[in-house]
């Protein structure tokens, strides 16, 4: 581990404050007769104040890698650092302390809130279980971290259930906040909140990012969602990355037959005349993790697969700077259907 | 003289138009709860033209779902009252006999759902569960439901329908699912299709495919599809109309090329505002202050008030669903005077890949 702690410090990803290495996490299935893998070999950096976006499909790995980015699932293979420091290695009392700076918030505020717990309680609890400061100065920072997510002090003394869908997903991230994490990860946080309401919990979480200096890894399969509030963005298939690059770059000029695939796929509300017709359906679904297709694993769906693609798994490269690519014909000009 | 109710009745079956395949006026919906009776939508009126595609948008508890299921009378058994009439070839399907609703479920007008494993039955196969909506209706021979069985699983792009159709439905995918309850609702080739929510359970290449589906079998047979969504684009790409609800009445009723680029109503403009895919990047997006109003305490007059940038005394009188231009229908009593941004306004930063597949 030390040794690859040295081998991405001699890369010089310096601003890093999360660096991934043939990350691997598999599962048992229920039956224990085969191994799911969920995350299968993803290579990346996250840099300090940035919002890194992940997108794919269902099962394609997302929330996997988002849970092991703060070690709520533990890698089967590969090397996860914080900061450069391989959280693993610590001794347990300072792995605790050291993994509240790294948060996760998931989709349904439902599921993360205690029904019988008052708002203010709910906050307070992960102070109280960090046993951090006195009562009063825990009392002070939930207080806090309330009023930066905008909601009334008045809502301390309600239940979940008498609070709207965009309420309790504040509530969610202000407990969040309260340990002052420098890392939070998004999975899907903005799924389940209405349309009209959507928008304010998004540019809620890029005032905080301004405010607090936060770094966001953004779990969504919302391309709109994802393309408006990220640095850059990273594409997922099957356990893999088939694509990572800046924002304008993935989101404009896709290089790699999946990412077009699904930029090509997102419904646009847009009058028909600004509607390009050629649009690219893909065929069938995403193939089981457990096994996998030999070589390229988007093949069995691409319009541009060719015999290579079966017997070669298509390289990590990076094609144009901090753009990265794995696709074996990615950097033709064009491709053609054959 | 005559009595009350029929003269209502009258009055309402008066005002459906002619040509239209179904005509919904002043469809209102009352659920019995432990806290009284609640009124969950009112003053519904529209009206769908054969082989006419309409989706019906608008945010969660909006009222959509109730509306599909009130047309086939399908309402969960708490249902207090049914306000109004929906005539469908003459027959007026909020007050028709049990017995008359029956022959029309399922054979001239089908629905379909969200999630399609709770409406297959797990213990038989697809190709049963397909064939025996055809026997119900008709009375086809055995052999030639199953051969039409499989001529509709084709349909709907099921590959060798030969293997599927003896399949349960946990040894499909979601897509497949949904395409086999797509062949189950289409086998006796139905006027209407509702469609609530259909792909929202599946993923967006999966959406597409089953999308494209829907507008191609609605356009070859000419069946109308009624398409329940909360996702405008999903509406763009499907429908060619465009009804709004809001609180459970609809605030407007436009063509969708028409309401996407000038949105008559206050709540459609800032719906179409708020969309993340019409704002230039990292830029803030605009959002509609507040929240939808509560079932238990509707405020008097234009339910959107307390939210609209546009409310001036007047908006608190009660608003009716104006006429707005061949058409166009709007509630609110303002829409002339006001000139609300659509979906172009944002444009020219938003199309997303709009040249995909361009070499
Ligand atoms: N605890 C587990 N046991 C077995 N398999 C698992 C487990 N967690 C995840 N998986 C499998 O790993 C794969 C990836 O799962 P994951 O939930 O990370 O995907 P996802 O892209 O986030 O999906 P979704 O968008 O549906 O949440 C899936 O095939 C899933 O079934
Ligand atoms: N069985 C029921 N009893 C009481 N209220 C109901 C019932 N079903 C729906 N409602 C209410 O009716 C309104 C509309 O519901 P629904 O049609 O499900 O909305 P949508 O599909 O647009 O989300 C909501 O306020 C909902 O709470
Ligand atoms: S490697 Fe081959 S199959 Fe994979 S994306 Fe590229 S062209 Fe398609
Ligand atoms: S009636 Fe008044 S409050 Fe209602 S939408 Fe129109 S302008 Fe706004
Ligand atoms: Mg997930
Ligand atoms: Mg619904």
């Amino acid at each position: 581990m030390s040794a690859l702690a040295a081998d991405i410090a001699d890369e010089g990803v310096k601003d890093a404050i999360v660096s991934v290495r043939d990350l691997q996490v598999q599962f048992q299935t229920s039956d224990r007769r085969a191994t799911v893998k969920a995350v299968d070999g993803v290579d990346f950096d996250v840099r300090r104040g940035e919002t890194f976006g992940i997108i794919g499909e269902s099962g394609s790995g997302k929330t996997t890698i988002g849970r092991a980015l703060v070690f709520l699932v533990k890698p089967s293979a590969g090397a996860i650092l914080h900061n450069g420091v391989d959280p693993l290695a610590l001794p347990r009392r300072q792995f605790q302390s050291h993994r509240r700076d790294y948060q996760i918030i998931f989709q349904d505020p439902n599921a993360a809130l205690n029904p019988r717990m008052t708002i203010l309680s709910s906050v307070l609890e992960p102070l109280e279980l960090a046993r951090e400061g006195d009562r009063a100065q825990r009392l002070r920072r939930a207080r806090e971290a309330m009023d930066r997510v905008g909601l009334p002090q008045d809502v301390g003394d309600r239940y979940p259930h008498q609070l709207s869908g965009g309420q309790k997903q504040r509530v969610v991230i202000a407990r969040a906040l309260t340990l002052r994490p420098k890392l939070i990860v998004c999975d899907e946080v903005v799924a389940a909140l209405d349309m009209s309401i959507r928008g304010d919990v998004l540019n809620l979480f890029a005032e905080l990012q301004r405010d607090l200096g936060l770094t966001y890894v953004f779990i969504t399969h919302d391309l709109a969602v994802v393309s408006h509030i990220s640095e850059r963005i990273a594409v997922m298939y099957l356990g893999r990355f088939v694509e990572l690059g800046p924002t304008e770059q993935v989101s404009e000029r896709p290089l790699h037959p999946y990412t077009q695939a699904l930029l090509s796929a997102e419904p646009r509300p847009l009058p028909s005349s600004m509607r390009s017709g050629n649009r690219i359906v893909l065929q069938g679904e995403i193939p089981s993790p457990i096994d996998p297709p030999s070589g390229c694993r988007f093949r069995t769906r691409c319009q541009y697969a060719q015999a290579l693609c079966a017997e070669q798994t298509p390289e990590w490269r990076e094609l144009a700077r901090d753009h990265w690519v794995a696709c074996h014909f990615a950097d033709r000009p064009s491709f053609s259907p054959n | 003289m005559a009595a009350e109710r029929p003269v209502q009745r009258k009055t309402s079956a008066d005002a459906a138009s002619p040509r239209a395949l179904m005509s919904v006026r002043g469809l209102g919906i009352r659920f019995k709860t432990s806290h009284g009776v609640w009124q969950a939508t009112r003053k519904i009126d529209f009206d769908i033209a054969a082989g006419e595609r309409v989706g019906i948008v608008g945010e969660s508890g909006c009222g959509k779902t109730i509306t599909g299921l009130s047309i086939l009378r399908l309402l969960p058994n708490n249902l207090a009252g049914l306000d109004g009439s929906i005539m469908f070839d003459g027959v007026d399907l909020a007050r028709c006999s049990t017995r008359a609703m029956r022959a029309i479920r399922g054979r001239r007008i089908a629905m379909i759902f969200q999630e399609p494993m709770s409406a297959l039955d797990p213990v038989f196969t697809v190709g049963h569960q397909i064939s025996e909506t055809l026997r119900v209706h008709t009375n086809v021979s055995k052999e030639e439901a199953r051969e039409r069985t499989l001529d509709m699983l084709r349909r709907v792009g099921i590959a060798s329908p030969e293997r599927r159709i003896d399949d349960y439905p946990h040894q499909l995918s979601g897509g497949m699912r949904q395409r086999v309850m797509i062949a189950a609702s289409l086998i006796c080739g139905p006027q209407l299709l509702i469609a609530d929510e259909p792909t929202t359970a599946l993923d967006v290449t999966v959406q597409a495919q089953i999308l494209e589906l829907l507008r191609d079998l609605s356009e070859t047979s000419n069946t109308a599809l009624m398409l329940i969504t909360h996702d405008l684009g999903v509406v763009a790409e499907t429908c060619t109309r465009m009804i709004t609800m809001y609180a459970g009445e609809v605030i407007e009723d436009a063509a969708v090329d028409d309401a996407l680029v000038r949105p008559l109503h206050p709540y459609t403009s800032g719906l179409l505002r708020s969309l993340p895919h019409l704002s230039p990047r990292h830029g803030k997006l605009p959002s509609i202050p507040g929240r939808v109003p509560s079932i238990v305490d509707m405020p008097n007059g234009c339910r959107f008030k307390a939210r609209c940038a546009h409310a001036v005394a007047g908006c608190e009188k009660e608003q009716e669903l104006r006429d707005a231009g061949p058409g166009r229908r709007v509630r609110c009593w303002r829409f002339n005077e006001l000139d609300l941004p659509g979906a172009l306004q944002h444009a020219p930063s938003a199309p997303i890949a709009a040249m995909v597949g361009d070499p």
